[in-house]
This record gives structure tokens, sequence and C-alpha cells, in this order.
């Protein structure tokens, strides 16, 4: 009887050389993967957990925002690939404009408990825009049945596409109307702002953009605007030097209210101001203090991270 | 007392089983285009966003919980005439349960998650509670028919249809609480909206069964007979409770300033919701009312008519509460889309997935009535008359 070793180790030598080739076609694609997310991870300026120290907001001046101005609708827009169709009641609108006049005749609708309860803003034409108010109390999160709606440390208000069962009990418990359902097959999705048909959506503040120390796309549009012309940069070059300052550099605070003959696609005159309402020496904070906000549906006691002056 | 299956024998029954049958394959395929086109082929939208599915899906819930009143009154009442219905009126409550949740199920933008919506709990939710109420109802409406189907197990029977009796009633209060917690909006956010379901729920379940009674005892001989004027007496008291409910509700809105305008929408304003309100008010509930005067010569028709008006008041509620704008601005007025009644025109897939899941309730009865001896002997008493009927177990 003979046998043959060297075909034998020959054999042998092909079955490890294969094992090994397929052994690495099938990790590396996943190291790879884990390479990236770890790249991207060290890329965010702020890597850490966030925490509840910080709590992130907006403040609108409505005497700031004209009301033929669209510029933050246009930049959440295009930063999130929301598609503008020709069913506007279906339409995802993470952020929306809204003007008010003033109504002479004291016939409040519905709740007046936060109304001034004179007329003085009879007749007054307000523009604002409207988007979710990040509450510290989100009803949208209290009724949602599998937990997908929820409210991080810092303030920002989300869903989890992962298990939103697309129910829209939130979209209906939502006071300001500021969640939008994902009524219809979705395209060219930006992959830093995933999105899901058949699930519920609304504003996250950018919240990429915030963990990568950078403003929300529309306090960026508001105030790359030439409303008057004296805006403070773009915010993308903005690394930020400390978790609690990404945005004020990039807002300006002060400016006039006449937005008249402006380009249309450069309108914003830094009615936005974004930063963190817990940080004593941030400009929202000092802007807060300076002159009176308000609350949408303060009756609610929502405590809300979007604020309005001038409303 | 000897029950019986349902025996396939008129040509109405099969007739009735190719319809429904037909009706739930057509909620199917509905069901299907919306899950792949998406919800945009729906009348819904990112303002009603609740429609003609949610109304169809609750009437369904509510029913089931007053379709149980017959199998209460047997067994936690110890009324005899309800004896021989008890196994009916449990097969009903969890045949017109399923058909409202499968409804709820596939209106869903992800029915795929169904696993997600069951083990992913977030207790603060209502919603969440009705998920967990609604399933502890199918089970204590199983406990319920294996005692009255195995003779054993009969000792248990007072005692699981009082735990059922308890939890349909806080099943009501918790469909009604989906709607009563809601604080943003005006037209949901009311206590009165728990009972009011718990009068519905009533009402809706008593008029479900009185029709499926009418349509077995056409196809198997008189089953209710002897229990129909008890049935009339109590669908009155329902219907009245509801219409009590309801003129408190919108009355005490009227004379709060922040509800005001949803009541007045409804009452006067509220175009075809004004309409479908005064509809249910007078057809769904003062002409039955009328009717259920004459002790249950009229209890079929007044059904039928408390099933109509209970569909168009659940709109009301329910599509109209969303359709008012929201007060986000109070005392000025709000330009476009935003400060409009929001526009809602439901579709036939909508109507078909609603349909189709009452067909689905009606085909899942149809086919525990055909395997199971849940039918009593007919006669014009119902076979209540002898001995308390029911047979030892399931007459208690």
């Amino acid at each position: 009887m003979t046998t043959n070793p060297p075909a034998n180790s020959k054999r042998r030598k092909l079955l490890a050389a294969a094992a090994a080739s397929t052994t690495a076609a099938a990790v590396a694609p996943g190291l790879r993967l884990i390479e990236w997310a770890t790249a991207a991870a060290s890329n965010a300026t702020d890597a850490q957990p966030v925490t509840d120290e910080t709590r992130w907001g907006l403040l609108i001046d409505t005497d700031k925002c004209a009301v033929d101005c669209d510029a933050c609708v246009r930049a959440c827009n295009a930063e999130h690939g929301l598609a503008v169709t020709a069913r506007p009641e279906t339409d995802p609108q993470w952020i929306r404009k809204v003007t008010l006049t003033g109504d002479g005749d004291g016939d409040n609708s519905g709740d007046n408990s936060d109304d001034d309860g004179d007329n003085e803003n009879a007749g007054r034409i307000t523009s604002l825009p409207l988007l979710c108010q990040h509450c510290e109390h989100p009803p949208c999160v209290d009724v949602c049945p599998t937990g997908a709606s929820f409210r991080r440390a810092d303030g920002i208000v989300l869903v989890d596409k992962h298990t939103c069962i697309g129910c829209r009990y939130c979209v209906i418990a939502c006071p300001y109307q500021a969640r939008a359902f994902v009524h219809e097959n979705l395209f060219a999705q930006k992959p830093w702002s995933p999105r899901g048909k058949g699930t519920v959506e609304g504003c996250t503040l950018c919240v990429h953009r915030i963990d990568q120390a950078r403003t929300p796309a529309c306090v960026e549009a508001c105030n790359r605007g030439d409303g008057d012309g004296n805006n403070a940069g773009d915010g993308d070059d903005n690394n930020g030097d400390g978790n609690n300052t990404v945005a004020e550099g990039n807002t300006r605070i002060d400016g006039d209210s006449d937005h008249t003959g402006r380009n249309p696609d450069n309108c914003g005159a830094g009615a936005l101001l974004f930063g963190d309402m817990n940080d004593p020496q941030s400009a929202i904070a000092g802007r807060l203090r300076a002159a009176p906000a308000r609350q949408l549906r303060a009756d609610l006691n929502l405590n809300t991270g979007v604020r309005y002056q001038n409303l | 007392m000897r029950f019986h299956p349902l025996k396939p024998a008129r040509r109405s029954y099969r007739l009735a089983l190719a319809g429904l049958a037909t009706l739930a394959a057509l909620g199917a395929v509905a069901a299907h285009r919306m899950d792949v086109a998406g919800h945009h082929i729906t009348g819904m939208n990112n303002s009603v966003v609740w429609g003609a599915p949610h109304v169809f899906a609750l009437a369904l819930i509510l029913a089931a919980s007053g379709a149980l009143n017959a199998a209460s009154m047997a067994s936690v009442f110890g009324a005899p005439a309800y004896r021989p219905l008890a196994r009916l009126s449990a097969l009903l409550a969890a045949a017109l349960l399923t058909g409202g949740l499968l409804i709820l199920l596939l209106d869903l933008g992800r029915p795929d998650r169904l696993i997600i919506a069951l083990t992913h709990y977030n207790f603060t939710s209502v919603f969440a509670w009705n998920l967990i109420l609604y399933a502890g109802f199918i089970g204590l409406a199983a406990a319920y028919l294996h005692a009255l189907f195995t003779p054993p197990a009969a000792r248990r029977l007072r005692i699981t249809a009082a735990l059922a009796l308890i939890w349909r009633i806080v099943l009501t209060t918790g469909s009604g609480a989906i709607f009563g917690v809601l604080v943003a909006r005006p037209g949901y956010h009311a206590a009165i909206l728990l009972p009011l379901f718990i009068a519905m729920a009533l009402a809706l379940g008593g008029a479900a069964f009185a029709l499926t009674a009418a349509a077995l005892s056409r196809w198997h001989g008189d089953i209710d007979a002897a229990a129909r004027a008890h049935q009339a007496r109590l669908l009155a008291w329902f219907i009245a409770a509801q219409l009590a409910l309801t003129a408190a509700l919108h009355l005490v809105n009227l004379y709060d300033p922040a509800r005001a305008d949803f009541a007045r929408f409804v009452l006067l304003s509220g175009g075809l919701y004004t309409v479908m309100f005064w509809a249910q008010a007078l057809l769904g509930g003062a002409l039955p009312l009328a009717l259920l005067a004459r002790r249950g010569r009229h209890l079929r028709a007044a059904a039928a008519l408390v099933i109509g008006g209970g569909l168009a008041h659940l709109s009301v509620i329910i599509i109209g509460g969303q359709a008012l704008p929201m007060p986000i601005f109070p005392g000025r007025r709000v330009a476009g889309a935003l400060g409009e009644v929001a526009p809602y025109t439901p579709s036939l897939p909508e109507f078909l997935l609603g349909l189709g899941g009452a067909a689905t309730a009606l085909l899942l009865l149809l086919g525990a009535l055909r395997i199971l001896p849940a039918l009593p002997p007919p006669g014009e008493d119902g076979g209540a008359g002898a001995g308390g009927g029911a047979g030892a177990g399931a007459g208690r």
C-alpha cells in the first residue's frame, strides 16, 4: 500500500489558502466598516455621550423673519433630501413658514391662555418658522407605543426609524403639527439623514451637524443671507472651541428688520439663533435674559427648546 | 341543552359567505397596495393621519367589548334568557376584536414590524396599554369559552365572566383615553370621552350582537327570541347614555374658551362633520330610541341605525378632531393650510381595508360557528325556557 503525502499536503495547502481567502473576503468588509465608523466617530468634535448639562435651543426673532423668505425651509429640504411633490398635504415639512395676522376682534381661536389679552397685535403681520419645538416634556414621546420617539439628554427630540411602526399617534399628539409621516417611496436619501417610508419623522435639529460642532442647516441659511448685509459666515468652517459654543459664532444677534429687495435665494436675515440654553455664557442664554421670549402653547408647560421673540 | 354548530344549509348563507370572502380579499389587496405604494394612495395626509380605517377599526374594537353584553348578562348577572347566547356572545366579541386589530395592523406604516410593537413597550403610552388590554381581552374571551365548552372548567365560568366584564370596561376606557389624553387637540382632550366610549361600546356591541343573532336566526332558526325584549331595553339605555354624554361634552365645550371652537365646528359650521354629527344624533340616536320604545319589535332596525350612527359619530370624533386647525397661535389668523380645516377625502383602499376587516371578523365568527357547537336549539324562547337552558356548563 502506497501513500502520496506530497499530493495530500498540496491539497491541504490549497484548502488552507481557500479558507483564508474566504475568511478574508468575509471579514474584510466588516473590518472596513468598523474602520469607517471609528474614523467617523473620531472626526466628530464631541465623541462623548451627550449629557443633560447641555440644552440645545433655538431662538427665533420674528421681527427679522420676512414673509417672503423661506431660506430655512429650502435649506432643511436640501440638507435632509426632503422632496417636494405635487401633493403638499402628504409632503414632509420638517420646518414650515407661517404667516400670522393679528386678530383685531379679540376672537381668539382655541386656547388663549398665553394670549396677550388685548388688541395690540390687531392687523400686525408676523412671519415665523414653525418646527419641532424639542420639548422637555414632549407629548410625542409620551404617546409612542414602542418608544421610537425619544428625547436625547441634550434636549433633541428624535425618532428611531428602526422601531417606529408608523402608527402616527405622535403626529396627532404633537401640539405644533411638526411631525410628518412618510407617505411614499423615498429616493436619493442623504446618508447622514436616513428616512423610511411608513415611518414618522420631524426636525432633528440637524443632530448630525450638532454632533460635529456645526449649526443646523436652517440656522446657517438664515444667517448666510443678505437680509441686512451683515452676517457672520456659514458655520461650516467652524469646528467649535467647546461643546456649547458651536453655534453662537455663526449667528448674528443684531440686525434690522427691513428685508425688502433681497435675493430670494439668500434672503435670511439672522432671525435664528442656535445654542446651549444651559450655558449662561452663550449668546442664546444672553438673549433670553435680555428680552422676553415666548413658548408656543405655553399653557401646556412643555418647556420647549424653541423660543420666539417679538411674537 | 344541546348546542349545535352552524349548518350551511341556506343559499343566503353561502351568498353571505362568498360576499364576506370577497370583501376580505379586497381588503387584503388594499392593504398590500397601501404597503407597496405608501399611504399617499389613501386620503390620509399629514394633518388627518387617522382616517376611515381607524373609524372602522375602533368601531369593531368597541363593538367587541359590547358584544360581550350577553355573556355578562348570562354568567355574571344570571339572566336565564341570555344563557343560550353566551357562547355566541364570546365568539362574536373575539372575532370583532380580531377584525379591528387586523385593520389597525395593516394600516400601520410598517405592518411588518408587528414583532416590535409586541416587544417594545413604552409604558407611558396609552396605545401600548391598549395593546395589553386587547391581548388580555382575547385571552379572557378564550378562557370564558373554555369554561363554557368544557364541563370540568365550568366552575370558573362566573369568575372568568366577571373578569371579562371588568376588563372590557377598562378596555373601552382605554380606547377613549387614546384620544382623551391628547392635550394638543381641543377635539380630543376631554375626560368625558372615556365614559362616552364605554356607552358607545355597549350600544355598538349590543347592536352588532342583535344583528348577528338576526342573521343566524335566519339560517339556524330563532335563537334570541327570549332575550330580544331585554336586549332592546338595554340598547335603549346605552343609546340614551351615549346621547347624554355627547350632549354634556359639547355643552361644556361651548363654555370653555379653549374648546368652544371645536363645539361650534361640530354643531354648526363643520360642513360634512356637522351633518354627520346631527345625523348620528337623530338617525343613530333619537330614532332608534323611539323604535325601541316598542319593546324589541324593531330591535334589528334600531341596531342597524345604531351601527350607522356609531360609524358617523366616530368619524366626527376621530377625523373631525384632527381636521380642525390647531390652536397654536391664539388671537392670530394663520394664513395657509395650517389655519384652515384640513382636507380629507377617504379613498377606496381605505374603505376596502375597513370593510375587509369587518368581513374578516364575520368570517372568523362563521368559521368558529361551523366548527364549535355554539348555537342553541332554535325555538321561540331560544331554548332558555327549559330549566334555565344552556345546559350544565354553559348556563351559569
